[in-house]
């Protein structure tokens, strides 16, 4: 097997991992990024909203006021000490995106404009802050472009269109780098590694409907969880109320905003009976919980009653086109009817993890160990949407999520500068340290007749939407728990008929499901163990925040499906802690 | 068989929107194109996301007059 070495791996080469990249290529480390997909054509791409960071351009604003704010978004579940440390930090990340090429969009006098976004407040609490640092509508796009730009010229190594399969370790539990595949060609490679970063984004892919590119599998979750690390907080997953039904692009806040409104199978205006004041305008979860209640109380609309409709045709043609032009671009694209005259089908869509694999502010990876407090694992870090710092806690705030990558990559990168200069030299590779992967790629190749992958993940992302989606209850998770392992044996027995080397999507979508498998079991184990609802994890039997018993992360282990718990940091790096409170907007 | 493989992971993009529209041609309208438009279509998955994102959700109109041609076939593919 073909053998590279370098000083650090990453894993993903979305903003934070080409964030992270930069850093150490511009400290002469040899830094080499895997990435399945052509590095631009990452998730991060997708991101339109924005950078969160107190600059002032506007308003006045102050890094400690968003630092109230993602504490108080958190649901008081993220860590505070990585909380300050991100606002501290993120004007700083906004300048040297600026110095890097980002095109931000300006204001009259030339400084960087700023839009308002939900969730951000002046002076803990007060009014409407304007933090979110924008390129038009496409700040991510310009985000990655930049960055890769910026890579290419600081000779960052690139194995483009490689599949990470596993990670590499020895017997002390040193990481050191891993097996990928060339998908042009089939061929494993073993790449050799000091430090390794995880920077392989979120699992939107884990729902029927959701709003994420097809690459978001979860793979770099998955790759820990089966080298033995737990994942944090797997239970608070995002929703939009309304994304289009089966195909889960985001139908935005803006289209109730204007006047639309949602009807059930039976034309009635459900949202009156549960929110009478806000009606349609109810805050997220509730209305993505009342969707969900209509659908499973039968009263849904189309041939499987599976979906609701989200009514705009009663604003006239005229509105509809001057203030929704994008939302009707896209649901005549795919839908074929102009919403102008036709109501969009609409369902619940999975936008983000808020969950992943556990890190302190420095992007090492952490475990608990025994009794006592938690330790790094050597050698291994994650940043970004897979990594679990945990900034976002309970629920992300808008514009915090390009800030978390950028702040996050940097920083485990600078971290990952200073221990190389300590280690000179490579540990040697175990002689069977690629044995899990091949063994892995050996099965997919083996003939048989088994179930099929697609059929598959369609049963999984179908009961992972029902049983583990906007509607929770004690019933309904241990029902999902059940069908997710049930899925996870049947997996065993599952074959692919294309066992061809060049580009053979079908084992890649084979090996993708596997990933998404073990992330789903860690999802649905721990909503299931989580009795009260906290942020995005919302459920009817629990429905208060209990802070006595459950201000705490979870950590979800393959091994025996066991739930573990570590205290909330609660404690910032300089200033006083804000202690829970009840979350009122 | 191998460059349609080679393809069809091209066709796997940083948005959802795109992986929709670009898996539903290349799994049907493609198999109809003839070499010089398949050569066209290869090229069309070398530019960025957000540029295609403008052209496949008819927002811009490419200035090419046969990537007009292969942006309207994309789109006549997406299922409703």
């Amino acid at each position: 097997m073909e053998k590279r070495s370098f000083d650090t791996l990453i894993i993903g080469a979305g903003g934070g991992g080409l964030r992270a990249a930069l850093q150490l290529s511009q400290a002469e480390a040899r830094v080499a990024v895997v990435s399945k997909v052509f590095p631009t054509r990452s998730h991060t791409v997708a991101a339109q909203g924005g950078v969160n960071a107190a600059l002032a351009n506007v308003l006045p604003d102050n890094w400690h006021w968003h630092m109230f704010d993602t504490v108080k978004g958190s649901d008081y579940l993220g860590d505070q000490d990585a909380i300050e440390y991100m606002c501290r930090a993120a004007p700083r990340a906004v300048y040297e995106l600026e110095h890097f090429g980002v095109p931000f969009s300006r204001l009259e006098t030339g400084k960087i404009y700023q839009r308002a976004f939900g969730g951000q407040s002046r002076d803990f609490g007060g009014e409407q802050a304007v933090r979110t640092c924008a390129a038009a509508d496409r700040t991510g796009h310009a985000i990655l472009h930049s960055l890769y730009q910026q890579n290419i010229h600081a000779r960052t190594h690139f194995f483009d269109e490689y599949f990470a399969m596993e990670l590499v370790q020895n017997q002390d539990g040193y990481f050191l780098g891993a097996v990928a595949m060339n998908i042009a060609d089939g061929e494993p490679i073993l790449i050799e590694a000091k430090t390794t970063i995880l920077a392989t984004g979120g699992v939107g892919q884990l729902f029927r409907t959701n709003t994420n590119a097809l690459v978001n599998t979860g793979d770099g979750m998955a790759m820990a969880l089966r080298a033995g690390i737990p994942l944090q907080d797997m239970e608070f997953f995002q929703f939009h109320p309304t994304g289009i039904a089966g195909k889960g692009m985001l139908i935005t806040e803006g289209a109730r905003g204007e006047g639309g409104y949602l009807l059930n199978g039976d034309g009635e205006r459900f949202m009156e009976r549960y929110a009478p004041n806000a009606k349609d305008l109810a805050s997220r979860d509730v209305v993505s919980r009342a969707i969900a209640t209509e659908v499973r109380e039968g009263r849904g609309v189309g041939p499987n009653r599976d979906h609701v409709l989200l009514k705009l045709d009663h604003l006239g043609a005229d509105i509809v086109k001057k203030r929704l032009p994008g939302i009707r671009d896209m649901v005549m694209t795919f839908l074929h009817t102009d919403p102008a005259d036709t109501p969009i089908p609409v369902y619940p869509t999975a936008h983000y993890t808020m969950g992943g694999i556990p890190t302190d502010r420095h992007g090492q990876v952490v475990v608990p160990v025994q009794q006592g407090a938690e330790e790094p694992v050597p050698g291994l870090y994650a940043v970004g949407e897979c990594a679990c710092v945990s900034v976002h806690g309970a629920n992300r705030l808008g514009g915090n999520s390009l800030l978390d990558i950028l702040v996050f990559g940097r920083a485990a990168a600078n971290h990952v500068i200073e221990q190389l200069k300590e280690q000179r030299y490579h540990q040697p590779i175990p002689g069977d340290a690629a044995d899990v992967a091949l063994e892995r790629l050996a099965r997919w190749n083996r003939q048989g007749k088994g179930e099929s992958i697609a059929a598959l993940r369609a049963q999984l992302t179908k009961a992972m939407e029902d049983h583990c989606g906007v509607f929770r209850n004690e019933d309904v998770l241990q029902e999902g728990q059940q069908a997710v392992l049930a899925l996870r044996e049947r997996l065993q027995d599952a074959y692919i008929d294309d066992h061809s080397q060049v580009f053979n999507t079908a084992r890649i979508e084979a090996m993708e499901l596997e990933n998404l498998v073990d992330t789903a079991l860690a999802t649905v184990s721990s909503a299931l163990a989580r009795r009260e609802s906290r942020g995005a994890h919302s459920r009817i039997d629990y429905p208060e925040r209990d802070d006595q018993q459950w201000l705490k992360h979870s950590l979800f282990s393959l091994e025996d499906l066991k739930m573990d718990y570590k205290p909330v940091r609660m404690k910032p790096l300089t200033v006083d802690s804000f202690p829970p409170k009840k979350r009122t907007y | 068989m191998s460059e349609l493989a080679r393809l069809r992971w091209k066709c796997r993009r940083g948005m959802l929107e795109l992986d929709l529209l670009l898996r539903a041609f290349i799994n049907g309208g493609y198999a109809q194109l003839d070499a010089a438009q398949r050569a066209r279509f290869d090229q069309l998955l070398d530019y960025p996301d957000a540029l295609l994102l403008e052209w496949l959700m008819g927002r811009i109109r490419p200035t090419d007059k046969d990537v007009v041609q292969l942006v309207d076939k994309i789109r006549a593919a997406a299922a409703p």
